[in-house]
């Protein structure tokens, strides 16, 4: 969806969306996946055939249709102010590629 | 957020534009306040949110960003929401989202913030600020939305590396949008104030900004009085209100002489730095945020019931611009008193129960004189709260009292109020104990007053000359009387037998 988002920010609205190279680099690195320069123009192609199938469904008149948020007519669950949860710090570090003192060590992050 | 707000007309005061080099400029101000509701464990699960424990062990695996693992709202972060939205008399909206935010950073271990984009839980509002010589302004609230707070990064433990803490990852925030209604920092200081208060009142937010409880980011323009809005800044996470004000001033400068050199003002996002007293730009190559929001799947929108607002609208306390107007009327107090007063309601709190213990009427602007003045003075010089004053709001009423009918002067009342704090006595007991009645008797003062007179001929001749001089007479006499000579018929007295009027 923010596929779509991105793609229509960047192109005319109205006109056939498509999806150039950069734009899937831009993409591809938001989204931190690593993509070669000769993989570049299959995934703007494959995305762009997503992208077309999404644009038949612009066909449908949604005008006053409320978007549908679920299949079943459900409230959102909702849980009381109360701790369930603690003292987990090894489990939660456990699969960190490093870890020091409970704290998770990452490359140094500098602003 | 990038959008453009409406915006209230105001003329500008001359006293706000700051004169440049080539004339006058307009600051426009607009924030955005971070407060994190309190709770006891966080908005999507249930780790606890206690302060200051050790790293990662308020974590659960729902915090961690686990595969599978779902959020779930909690029900009482919702509601200190809709508390806080009633408190900015600001529009509710039964149905709101959640969208996410996505951006990748190490305190933030779903790679996207659950935030609430297109459809906030509270619209827009208004919070009058209280500013010097009884000013009111309105500042408008564009919305308050509900959204998680990231985990804190720490840059200096090891060389090459940050250690990260997500204790602080996933405890529910609201985030608070003014209009840019604002125009001089202490405009800015005073609505951070205010909300502050407000928050406080309420009870949904502790409002301690050292924690990181309530912290700001301000959006800083300049324009020529009467122009197009210009180019603004976003000074990110201040987390002071003196910094807010110095933060303020240091950028609205900054811009200034750029615009003064022919330059133009980049839009960008900017620190604080305190000990610097300067704001700086955040990322140098920043790339442009693009955080793709989408509605979160994981969860359905919020849908709250009328009859659920209607019932914590019921149970609302009293604000403090309604406390504000009671105190003003019901105890005869200036406007300035009042906003002193309510700023903690724990402080109002406490005036009131000074005015209503006893069963005797007291004046209001003598009770508040003690409260803001000796009480003050003394919790501040010790590191007290009011809370936990040595002295009662009986005792203080009691000693009002004292002074009010004229058993003590104004004078010994500071004295006794001194030993009040030190002790916890009462004051009716000391000032008997210590033989601190004030004197009324015109016979034992006539002749405290003759006995000075006689010993200093010289004077009493240039009091006649000068009556001024006659102030010299009374601390004499006052201090014969160790303060507790009624000033009044100490005055009556000497002004009679120096032959002047009792006027000076």
């Amino acid at each position: 969806m923010w596929v779509t988002q991105t793609v229509l920010k960047n192109q005319n609205k109205g006109t056939l969306m498509s999806v150039d190279q950069d734009t899937v680099r831009r993409i591809a690195r938001l989204a931190r996946i690593a993509v070669r320069d000769d993989e570049l123009p299959a995934l703007a192609g494959e995305l762009n055939s997503i992208l077309h199938f999404v644009e038949q469904l612009n066909e449908v008149d949604t005008k006053g249709v409320e978007p549908m948020t679920s299949a079943v007519d459900v409230t959102m669950k909702m849980r009381d102010d109360v701790v369930t949860s603690g003292n987990l710090q090894k489990e939660v570090t456990a699969n960190a590629p490093k870890s020091e003192d409970g704290f998770y060590v990452v490359p140094r992050v500098v602003e | 957020m990038s959008v453009v707000y409406s915006m209230q007309h105001r003329d500008p005061r001359d006293e706000d534009l700051i004169k440049g080099a080539t004339g006058d400029w307009e600051i426009i101000l607009g924030l955005e306040v971070h407060a994190q509701i309190t709770s006891q464990a966080k908005l999507f699960s249930g780790s606890s949110t206690a302060f200051g424990a050790e790293p990662n062990t308020q974590v659960s695996l729902v915090d961690a960003a686990l595969p599978g693992m779902l959020p779930v709202i909690n029900r009482y972060c919702v509601e200190q929401a809709v508390k806080t939205g009633l408190g900015l008399r600001a529009q509710i909206n039964l149905k709101s989202t959640f969208d996410r935010k996505n951006y990748f950073y190490p305190d933030l271990p779903q790679g996207y913030q659950i935030s609430q984009f297109k459809h906030p839980i509270v619209g827009e509002g208004t919070v009058i600020i209280d500013l010097a010589g009884g000013r009111s302004v309105a500042v408008g609230i564009e919305r308050l939305h509900m959204e998680q707070d990231a985990g804190k990064s720490v840059h200096d433990l090891s060389p090459g590396y940050s250690h990260v803490d997500l204790n602080r990852s996933g405890v529910a925030l609201m985030e608070i949008v003014s209009k840019p209604d604002m125009r001089s920092s202490d405009e800015a200081r005073a609505y951070v104030t205010k909300l502050r208060t407000i928050l406080r009142y309420l009870g949904t937010c502790d409002g301690n900004m050292e924690e990181g409880s309530l912290r700001a980011d301000v959006n800083v323009s300049v324009r020529r009085p009467g122009e197009p809005l210009g180019t603004r800044c976003e000074i990110k996470n201040v987390n002071s209100i003196r910094f807010i004000g110095q933060a303020i001033e240091y950028e609205a400068r900054r811009q200034i002489e750029i615009l003064e050199e022919g330059g133009s003002i980049r839009q960008e996002t900017r620190l604080f730095d305190p000990k610097a007293g300067e704001t700086r730009s955040m990322r140098s190559k920043e790339e442009a945020h693009d955080y793709r929001y989408f509605p979160d799947p994981d969860l359905l929108p919020l849908v709250l019931q009328q009859a659920d607002v209607d019932r914590i609208a019921a149970n609302l306390p009293e604000l403090p611009d309604d406390k504000k107007a009671r105190l003003m009327s019901d105890y005869g107090l200036s406007a300035y008193d009042a906003t002193v007063l309510v700023g903690e309601a724990a402080t109002a709190d406490y005036y009131e129960a000074v005015m209503k213990s006893g069963s005797k009427k007291r004046d209001g602007k003598i009770a508040v004189n003690w409260v803001t003045g000796d009480l003050f003075g003394a919790l501040n010089r010790e590191g007290h709260t009011i809370e936990a004053s040595p002295v009662t709001p009986k005792q203080l009423g009691e000693l009002v009292d004292l002074i009010t009918d004229g058993t003590i002067s104004g004078r010994i009342a500071k004295d006794i109020f001194d030993s009040m704090y030190k002790t916890g006595r009462d004051p009716l007991e000391i000032v008997e104990k210590d033989g601190l009645r004030q004197v009324t008797d015109t016979g034992a003062i006539e002749a405290a007053v003759d006995a000075i007179m006689a010993a200093n001929p010289d004077k009493v001749a240039q009091a006649k000359e000068k009556p001024a001089l006659a102030g010299w007479f009374v601390g004499q006499v006052m201090k014969s009387t160790s303060g507790k000579a009624n000033p009044q018929v100490v005055n009556e007295i000497l002004a009679r037998k120096l032959g002047i009027s009792s006027d000076n």
